[in-house]
């Protein structure tokens, strides 16, 4: 265990995170078991009441999941001077089995943190809570998950060690072999290329046909959650090349340094409220036909389009500015 | 679009109306924030400036060092290990140096003495901290006693500016020669080699082949060094921080308390709001605005307070918990050092906890209903 500032936060982060998450939790099911519309009940009140107190806890849980998404990524990233052979959050995140697992819990929180929100939102929109049901049983997935990365975190945080002066150094040089210089295992550019673009296109497409007709919400939300992973795929395989203008660099964590403006930051911003949006549009298809939001919904899912088709666009705009800018010719 | 934001205006335009209406409760909140946040921050300050200082210290220190190791304890390095260790491929240089510690009985001081080639026999040059305790000037004589009992007279040639008092404040130079005098330090032996190898990425496999060759060796590479201080000043920040968790759990405790405990006022006002027309989820938004005006103010304030203090004041308040002691001690001012990453690290300290500790209160606070609050 490594006693630094961010890794405390990190940590208090998860925990209270967690900890917020088990009590909505604990309302959730209540909520679940208890909810009656039509009832005026003593306790069908205190229940709509606490569904306020989930929503406000639930966005803080989001707005947290987000900001220490970045701070955990970040972190590992300084702590890789800490390692032998790590030379970015690549190899800091190798250190001990729990790295990758606890990023990918934490990527996956947060895409369902998000798709709740905007449930959340539409649900808010109409007077009877057409969506309580689904929104409650939505969050019964979620919590576990964010125990589940609370502990994850905990046992990698808790599991490094930083490599430092020993009264003898036989035993740190014995076992240099393994260095991890951020070169993750990527797929071949030129099909990938092909992959991502045509991925691109079809989402916009479909996107901007859903965005004028109403139609096929599920095939542009497909296409979008599709997108989000070739486009992951294609940051390791051939958009971080064109940053670092290096063909044999694929890591996807070296663009988020100082180095390349933190444009980084930008690219997975981007892409993940992309996805964020685009995904919650097929969670909201079934519930087009219920009366009270039938007017709602068709209205929101228009903008939530709009808004994932902005931010691929802006996400592949800034790509192809640097394939055509880069001094990098693949 | 245009609309909601106008919504959000006018809500902040209320909330900081009712914050000012409450000028005492608000204060001494903001006070007890500031105070929390001032402390960490100026800790978080102090220890980047410090690891920043370490880093850039050591950017000139050689590649390598290897010294020798007899049962366990550093022992002097015979000269003829430097010539066979420059013959492996890849090593660029290799300097035997020497140096050591001085124990002045005079005033208990320890100085660093160390061989340089620049220096002329029976001359010496000295950090300011040096010259300091023993009122040196440029042309004086600094007696020093050798192991064989015997003065070695030094001729002061030149004082270190205080700028490199960090490193230099405890150091004299002097010749080999004079070295050895003064140790009675053995023929064709060093403290250590300092090796410097021209490809970075071969540090490893040259340190092996050191070692290999000599078995009794001990290769300590620069990032390993680097990597130690920054180990120990990360675990002083932490060993700090966990101290002042109880500061910062108290502060969420007194947070808590206060936003559980709303004034009949608040109550009132709350009933009132709510009664023409308001609902919920306009005063939870207003409760929203209520923390995030207080956490952005005592955040903001606190961390300007916390940068004067550690890079104006030299953190007066850490010195002692931080700094460690010598008799010479070297004057220093800290560079400044603030980046995007401390805040956050710091805004996720303080401002998190402070918002989880406030969510259910002010829920309760948004969920009364108008008669019930109108009777207080």
């Amino acid at each position: 265990m490594i006693l630094q500032p961010a890794i405390l936060a990190l940590l208090m982060i998860a925990l209270l995170v967690s900890g917020m998450g088990l009590y909505a939790g604990y309302y959730g099911v209540r909520i679940l078991r208890r909810w009656d519309q039509s009832s005026g009940s003593e306790l069908q009140l205190e229940l709509e009441r606490r569904t306020y107190l989930i929503s406000t806890i639930m966005s803080y849980i989001l707005c947290f999941e987000l900001m220490s998404l970045f701070l955990f990524i970040y972190t590992a990233d300084d702590l890789h001077m800490l390692f032998t052979g790590a030379m970015c959050a690549a190899g800091s995140l190798a250190v001990n089995s729990f790295g990758y697992p606890a990023l990918i819990v934490k990527i996956v929180n947060f895409l369902f943190a998000g798709v709740w929100l905007v449930v959340n939102q539409v649900d808010n929109r109409s007077y009877d809570y057409p969506l309580i049901r689904f929104k409650y049983k939505l969050l019964l997935v979620i919590i576990p998950l964010l125990v589940v990365e609370t502990y994850l975190l905990s046992s990698y945080f808790g599991g490094v060690k930083a490599d430092i002066i020993t009264s003898c150094c036989g035993s740190l040089f014995s076992n240099e072999a393994s260095s991890f210089s951020g070169d993750l295992a990527a797929l071949p550019p030129v099909p990938m290329q092909i992959a991502f673009f045509s991925a691109m296109a079809l989402t916009l497409l479909s996107g901007i046909y859903f965005y004028l007709s109403g139609k096929a919400g599920y095939l542009f939300s497909l296409f979008s959650a599709a997108t989000f992973l070739v486009a992951l795929s294609s940051i390791l395989s051939f958009i971080c090349l064109y940053f670092y203008e290096l063909p044999t660099h694929h890591c996807p964590f070296c663009i988020l340094q100082k180095e390349y403006s933190y444009i980084g930051y930008v690219l997975y911003a981007t892409l993940f409220s992309g996805a964020v949006t685009g995904i919650a549009i097929s969670l909201l298809m079934p519930f087009r036909s219920v009366v009270t939001l039938a007017r709602i919904i068709p209205q929101i899912q228009r903008r939530l389009a709009m808004f994932t088709i902005l931010c691929y666009i802006s996400f592949t705009a800034l790509v192809v500015w640097k394939m055509i800018f880069s001094a990098l010719n693949l | 679009m245009k609309r909601s934001v106008e919504r959000h205006l006018n809500i902040l335009d209320f909330t900081l109306a009712s914050l000012s209406r409450r000028k005492a409760k608000n204060l001494s909140l903001l006070a007890m924030y500031l105070l929390v946040i001032f402390i960490l921050a100026s800790l978080q300050f102090f220890v980047t400036a410090l690891k920043r200082e370490a880093a850039t210290i050591l950017q000139d220190a050689p590649d390598m060092v290897v010294q020798r190791l007899v049962a366990g304890r550093q022992d002097v390095v015979p000269q003829d290990y430097a010539a066979e260790i420059g013959k492996i491929r890849g090593v660029t240089s290799v300097t035997p140096r020497l140096w050591g510690y001085y124990y002045d009985s005079l005033n208990g001081a320890n100085y660093t003495i160390m061989a340089s080639d620049d220096v002329q026999p029976e001359s010496a040059s000295v950090g300011s901290g040096v010259a300091g305790v023993r009122n040196l000037a440029v042309g004086d004589l600094l007696p020093l006693m050798s192991y064989d009992k015997i003065p070695v007279m030094l001729d002061i040639n030149s004082i270190f500016s205080s700028k490199s008092d960090l490193i230099a404040a405890d150091l004299i130079l002097v010749s080999r020669e004079d070295f050895r005098q003064l140790f009675n330090f053995p023929a064709n032996q060093a403290t250590d080699l300092a090796v410097n190898v021209r490809n970075q990425e071969e540090l490893a496999t040259v340190a092996s082949k050191i070692v290999a060759l000599y078995p009794d060796s001990r290769p300590i590479l620069k990032s390993e060094i680097r990597r130690t201080y920054q180990s120990i000043f990360d675990w002083r920040g932490g060993m700090t921080l966990i101290i002042l968790a109880s500061a910062l759990l108290s502060f969420i405790i007194f947070a808590w308390d206060k936003a559980t405990g709303l004034s009949a006022e608040e109550r009132k006002e709350i009933g009132i709001l709510k009664s023409i027309g308001w609902e919920t989820s306009d005063v939870l938004l207003l409760k929203f605005w209520e923390g995030s005006a207080i956490s952005l103010t005592a955040f903001l304030a606190g961390v300007v307070l916390a940068y004067g203090h550690v890079f104006f004041l030299s953190a007066p308040l850490f010195v002692q918990a931080l700094k460690g002691w010598s008799v010479i001690y070297p004057e220093f001012h800290l560079v400044p050092v603030v980046d995007p990453y401390q805040l956050s690290v710091l805004f996720f300290l303080t401002v998190v906890p402070y918002t989880v500790a406030t969510v259910i209160p002010c829920w309760r606070a948004a969920t009364i209903d108008p008669d019930a609050a109108m009777r207080y």
